[in-house]
């Protein structure tokens, strides 16, 4: 099923389905390693509506809210 | 020779660069704290080596200044040798990079640096056929640890005679067919001449809608833009995605298939290390834990540096009387002589005794990694007023000194966001206010008050940033930013970044302190003093400070230190409790703190933001600092 990444609970792994949202966004994801297909692993996320922390090809990369709200995934 | 250091954010090349040219450039654990470059001299085995120190670039495709300052820096200077410094931990997504710098056909060395990480976690490269993929030569290092850096130079020196430029791997058939088709039309329309860059590189660009090129072609010919937008379609039918994404895509793939083939992984180390954001980034714990290390680092700076400013003043101070007796206390001699040992007792007693803690604390909290936990835990404070998490490292580095902190502000992504983090790093209490919180403050009314300062400070720049932002209403595009791993900072690496800074200090402001003294002595031995005084006078009636005090804010202006350093010479006193009211000395700290910004910090701000929105940025400061400092007299 494919859901929002903001809608993904801690300690799950999802695979990136697909990227919306503008060029900006797009590049600045895939410079950080995170492309359509990656697996990635959901860490941990701030309260308050902070940023989620995810795991990806052995870094971790912090996103905040708005941008995790554009990245589709699909839990594996 | 002329080499350059590209690489991505964090990977090493500061350090590399510091290791071979001597501790010239500030290294850090996180992302994105070289945003201009630095270039230095080194002689290697005999042969004269030009360095240049890079800012880390995720892609050659330009989207924030600094990215932009490394591809002209590579375009621009004729560099003989490309070093590409790799985190070899993230060996996989760095050699995106790596593929992108290959497309700019300059002799390259690929170094794959943090080898001892990357093994720790289970990522054993086979180096020899990396190079033989790429066809350029592969070296290990350990950079901080100093393990491989003469094998990377010689390879960078035999680049001389036998020059290798690598062989860049071909993309999926139907992507290389699109992209071949806009280079043809490029090499027709001679555009390598006009761009001066390879055309694989361009038309690479071109296809991942990079602004820059866009706009270039633009200026050149309008009606090309067209046909750059045909192939873009092109690649998106191929696909169904954006011709970026397929592009990115592309790179992607071919970096993990080269990553699969030159990579054997084993079992990770089991290490502490990985355990620790359990705590530090946890939900609740990671802001207990971020208020103790704060308050901890707190008491530090002031322990260290309280111990130390009472007995060196007393020390200092013990000579005025004998000299005066021996010069008489009228004289000329003796008022400059006066000037100069207050200038010198000012810098060792009252400013190095906190700088040096403090720069030490700043460094170990940068070196090991843990500026970008904060970023991740205050994102959601400052969306409220209007930033992102990554908004925090300027204000963290603003603690250190305002004119790099400015700087440091381009690694957010929009202006608005720049403006905004700039003139709230104006704010923030560079070493120089730390020695007034901290020399007057918290020597004179107690480390709670020195406290409260600060609590107070962060308080107003966030209503201040909320101000900023409603002024300016936009959307802020969003944080996305790289949680490094953890280092143990060597001591050697901290010394030489904190003495670095010092300098610094030591160099400019010193002799500065010095000369204020002076002319200060002078001045009162002129009686000119009091003429200033008067001029300052309705801003002292009104906060209700000693009109002495006058001078020391004129002064202020030029350094912040000198604020704290010649109050006790304007006022003729060594215990200022004597003649100031504890009312007097929090409004007068309070002013100080906020008020328009050093003289160096305007001339950075004028670079980065210009001269309209700086002298905005003075009024600004100015009138909050006036509000605070007026509310403070009444009421503290």
């Amino acid at each position: 099923m494919v859901v929002n990444l903001i809608n993904v609970k801690p300690g799950s792994r999802v695979k990136v389905i697909r990227i919306q949202g503008g060029l900006g966004v797009r590049q600045r994801l895939s410079c950080l390693g995170i492309h359509p297909g990656d697996l990635m692993a959901v860490q941990t996320s701030a309260i308050m509506q902070g940023p989620i922390v995810v795991g990806i090809h052995g870094n971790k990369v912090a996103i905040g809210r708005c941008v995790a709200a554009k990245i589709l995934v699909e839990e594996v | 020779m002329k080499i350059a250091l590209v690489g991505q954010p964090n990977s090493g090349k500061s350090t590399i660069f510091n290791h071979a040219a001597g501790y010239k450039a500030i290294t850090s654990n996180f992302p994105g704290k070289t945003v201009t470059y630095t270039v230095s001299k080194m002689t290697f085995q005999g042969v004269t080596i030009e360095i240049a120190d890079l800012p880390g670039t995720y892609s050659l495709t330009s989207f924030d200044l600094a990215e932009l300052e490394t591809r002209k820096y590579l375009l621009r200077e004729k560099v003989d040798v490309v070093v590409n410094v790799v985190d070899a931990a993230l060996l996989s997504r760095e050699l995106e990079l790596t593929l992108q710098v290959l497309e700019l056909n300059l002799p390259t060395v690929l170094c794959l640096n943090m080898i001892d990480e990357a093994e720790a976690r289970g990522i054993e490269i086979d180096e020899q056929k990396l190079a033989q993929l790429l066809d350029i030569p592969v070296v290990k290092t350990v950079a901080h640890k100093g393990w491989g850096i003469d094998e990377l130079f010689e390879n960078v020196i035999k680049m001389k005679s036998n020059p290798s430029k690598g062989k860049i791997p071909t993309l999926s058939k139907d992507v290389e067919d699109v992209l071949k088709g806009l280079v043809g039309e490029l090499e027709d329309k001679n555009y390598r001449d006009k761009f001066n860059v390879p055309l694989r590189f361009l038309a690479t660009k071109l296809l991942e809608n990079d602004q820059y090129f866009i706009e270039e072609v633009k200026n050149i010919d309008v009606g090309f833009i067209k046909n750059i937008k045909n192939y873009q379609k092109a690649l998106e039918q191929c696909r169904d995605r954006d011709s970026d994404v397929v592009i990115s895509s592309e790179r992607h793939h071919l970096s993990m298939d080269l990553y699969e083939k030159v990579v054997n992984l084993t079992k990770p180390k089991m290490e502490l290390r990985s355990y620790l954001d359990n705590i530090f980034m946890h939900p609740i714990w990671g802001y207990v834990s971020m208020i103790a290390i704060l308050y901890l680092f707190f008491n530090f700076v002031f322990y260290v540096g309280n111990f130390f400013e009472e007995p060196l003043l007393d020390f200092f101070y013990q000579f005025l009387p004998y000299i005066e007796d021996r010069m008489g206390a009228n004289t000329l001699l003796f008022n400059i002589t006066n000037g100069i040992v207050q200038g010198l007792a000012g810098g060792i007693a009252i400013v190095l005794p906190f700088l040096f803690p403090f720069l030490l604390g700043l460094a170990f909290l940068e070196d090991v990694g843990y500026i970008p936990r904060i970023a991740f835990l205050m994102d959601a404070f400052l969306h409220r007023i209007g930033l992102h998490g990554k908004a925090i490292i300027p204000l963290i580095l603003g603690y250190g000194c305002t004119v790099p902190a400015v700087m440091a502000t381009r690694i957010l992504e929009s202006e608005r966001d720049r403006f905004i983090a700039s003139v709230l790093t104006t704010m923030i209490p560079c070493a120089a206010r730390i020695t007034i919180i901290f020399g007057l403050v918290a020597f004179y009314l107690g480390p709670k008050a020195a406290l409260f300062v600060y609590v107070l400070n962060i308080v107003v720049v966030a209503i201040a940033g909320k101000i900023l932002s409603r002024l300016l209403p936009e959307v802020t595009p969003g944080m996305i930013m790289e949680i490094p791993s953890y280092h143990i900072p060597s001591l050697k690496v901290l010394l030489a970044k904190v003495w670095l800074r010092m300098k610094e200090f030591i160099v400019v402001a010193w002799p500065l302190l010095i000369a204020g003294s002076v002319a200060l002595s002078l001045l009162k031995y002129w009686q000119l003093e009091s003429f200033i005084n008067k001029l300052v006078s309705p801003i002292t009636l009104l906060l209700g400070l000693p009109a002495a005090v006058g001078v020391t804010l004129i002064f202020g202006v030029l350094r912040k230190e000198l604020s704290m350093v010649m109050l006790v010479q304007a006022l003729g006193a060594t215990n200022i409790s004597t003649v100031m009211s504890a009312t007097q000395i929090m409004t007068f700290t309070i002013f100080v703190l906020f008020y328009t910004p050093c003289v160096a910090t305007i001339a950075v701000l004028i670079k980065e933001i210009g001269s309209k929105r700086t002298i905005f940025a003075m009024v600004f400061t100015f009138f909050i600092a006036i509000l605070l400092a007026t509310a403070t007299r009444l009421v503290y």
